[in-house]
């Protein structure tokens, strides 16, 4: 194979860290498929991030540095990658599989005419090509899947895949590319949410809330937690439908998928909508005051308890035990 | 204005998977099939623009005989007719191929918008409304919360992790919907009674002029299975406070993680 080509997604002239995931994946498989890691990275004035991607793995950076391309537009950015993907013939192509991603690889697979595993957990090589292992059916099942022809194409679902040690020291090759940036549909606007509260799909901890917080107001109960923890705060669908919280805080099928290093799911039952958001992190903690709740069937450690009393409890004992770690 | 919406039909969440004999699918027998409630959303904002502003609602789904349930569902609510694609070169498609034919038969209908869920729940590859709008060299604008119809354009808002976005664009053009879009309504009887009366339109392969090589997969399943058991869980006892000071000392003890 000639070369793997990952989609390094910036914000705010930042990279993301699941584009950093894709280019540590590549770097990894690299080896076995004899292929060079070159990135694709989109923006204006963003040069200055080929360093980091370098570090990271990138043998070659293919850099589209226009000012019309510091908005994401799909057909543009969908153009950018065809064209890097063509140019360097890559027999595998890892995109991140954030709002982003999740709208853009499918434009780009339909270009280029490859497949598209898409929210993969887990990529294999077998005989020289690549097999994705994605969840299915809210996480009920996983499916190995393999690719048919030249071009595999796979999203990978954040936090999962390992990030590399990064070497200062290594060099990566810049080549200064341009795109067309017609485009018909295109940004206007943008509007942030509170800055400064960290990405639920990006956190290594997430403290989720579900109808056992009873209402809008206990919600600073894990919220607490959660500033303790340096978390981010979650919440189940009931919460959401409920009104208490805006949906972007929602963990689950119909949500955000999650896939933090820790979960702790306070009051949460664990129907399987809300399963199927988190049930890949690595260490699950539930607190319920139901010793049937199902939500105790997929956590490694559990208590039973009413979560008025356990979470403040916690909290004190997370702010002691962060104090003495410093 | 002519709206067409895809519709995926998909098991029923609560459904229990078992996976097929030959380890590559699931027993599709006992599944309890729904529409996919992405779908549902984008059903409902097809009706709430042709009740705002006139025109007709036509809905694609791409299965099997069983789809024709979803199909009379989406009529029911209100839609005004449908398009199945049926043909067992469907069946073995994979994203692409079923992209293909969902955009060969939205050629034929012509619609100013196509609507369709921004993943079908289950399968979950979120892959048909980029395909789609990129075989038919349609802009695209997905995971819309909001929809707001100008003269041959519209304006979108999408939830992205750092907020929302607000999106221009030219018409006709694919929107997928995300939850929070709207609210879908249940459909009435007399929905139920008139959906039974309203034109369906079957099409197969040849129908739309596709061959077996343009719908061949480019992804197969090689195995499916049932997701690894996760260790039995450890039920920390003691009182709140007691609780407290053991799950933090075995998370960064046992588990390492903090």
């Amino acid at each position: 194979m000639a070369a793997i080509i990952t989609f390094a997604e910036q914000r705010d002239g930042k990279l993301r860290r699941p584009s950093l995931e894709a280019v540590s994946e590549a770097r990894r498989l690299s080896g076995g498929l004899s292929a060079s890691v070159e990135v694709v990275l989109i923006g204006s004035g963003v040069s200055g991030l080929a360093g980091e991607l370098a570090a990271y793995g990138a043998d070659k950076v293919h850099l589209f540095d226009q000012p019309e391309l510091a908005q994401y537009a799909t057909e543009v950015y969908a153009r950018a990658l065809a064209q890097a993907i063509g140019e360097s013939q890559a027999g595998l192509v890892l995109i991140p599989y954030t709002a982003m991603g999740k709208d853009l690889a499918p434009r780009v697979a339909a270009k280029v005419g490859a497949g598209l595993a898409s929210d993969c957990v887990a990529l294999a090589l077998s005989g020289g090509r690549v097999e994705a292992r994605r969840p299915m059916y809210a996480g009920k099942a996983y499916a190995t899947l393999s690719f048919e022809g030249d071009c595999q194409m796979a999203s990978l679902r954040p936090n999962v895949f390992a990030l590399g040690v990064p070497d200062p020291s290594r060099q990566a090759e810049v080549v200064n590319r341009t795109v067309d940036t017609a485009c018909r549909a295109r940004v206007v606007g943008v509007e942030a949410t509170a800055s400064g509260k960290l990405e639920l799909t990006e956190a290594q901890i997430v403290v989720s809330a579900g109808r056992g917080i009873k209402g809008p107001e206990h919600f600073q109960l894990v919220e607490a937690l959660a500033q303790v923890m340096g978390a981010a705060v979650g919440a189940s669908r009931a919460v959401v439908d409920a009104g208490w919280v805006d949906h972007h805080f929602q963990v689950g099928q119909t949500g955000k998928t999650v896939s933090p290093t820790l979960y702790i799911a306070c009051g949460i039952s664990g129907a399987i909508q809300h399963l199927a958001g988190m049930s890949s992190s690595k260490v699950i903690v539930a607190i319920n005051r139901d010793a049937d709740a199902p939500i105790f069937k997929v956590a490694d450690y559990g208590i039973v308890g009413d979560l008025f009393e356990v979470v403040p409890k916690l909290t004190e004992a997370a702010r002691a035990h962060f104090a003495a770690k410093g | 204005m002519k709206i067409a919406v895809c519709v995926k039909q998909v098991p029923d969440t609560e459904t229990r998977i078992k996976i097929a004999a030959d380890g590559r699918g699931i027993v599709d027998s006992d599944v309890n099939w729904v529409v996919s409630p992405y779908d549902e959303f984008a059903i409902e904002e097809a009706l709430r623009i042709k009740e705002a502003k006139g025109g007709e609602v036509v809905l694609l789904s791409l299965g099997p005989e069983r789809v024709v349930t979803a199909i009379r569902s989406g009529l029911a609510m209100g839609a005004d007719s449908a398009v199945h694609l049926q043909d067992p070169l469907f069946e073995a498609a994979d994203a692409s191929g079923v992209a293909r034919a969902l955009a060969a038969a939205l050629k034929g209908v012509g619609a100013d918008l196509v609507l369709m869920g921004q993943q079908g729940v289950g399968g979950d590859h979120s892959q048909t409304p980029g395909r789609v709008a990129e075989i038919l060299d349609l802009p695209q604008v997905s995971m819309a919360v909001k929809i707001e119809l100008g003269e041959g354009k519209a304006r979108v808002e999408r939830e992205t992790e750092g907020g929302r976005e607000v999106w221009e664009t030219s018409l006709p053009a694919v929107i997928s919907a995300q939850k929070g879009l709207n609210e879908p309504r249940y459909a009435s009887l007399k929905g139920i009674m008139a959906a039974k009366k309203k034109p369906v339109e079957t099409k197969d392969a040849a129908a739309l002029g596709l061959t077996a090589a343009e719908l061949a997969p480019k992804t197969r399943v090689k195995v499916m299975e049932l997701p690894p058991a996760r260790q039995a869980v450890r039920m920390i006892e003691g009182d709140p406070a007691q609780q407290a000071q053991e799950l933090l000392r075995a998370l960064h003890q046992d588990a390492k993680v903090i």
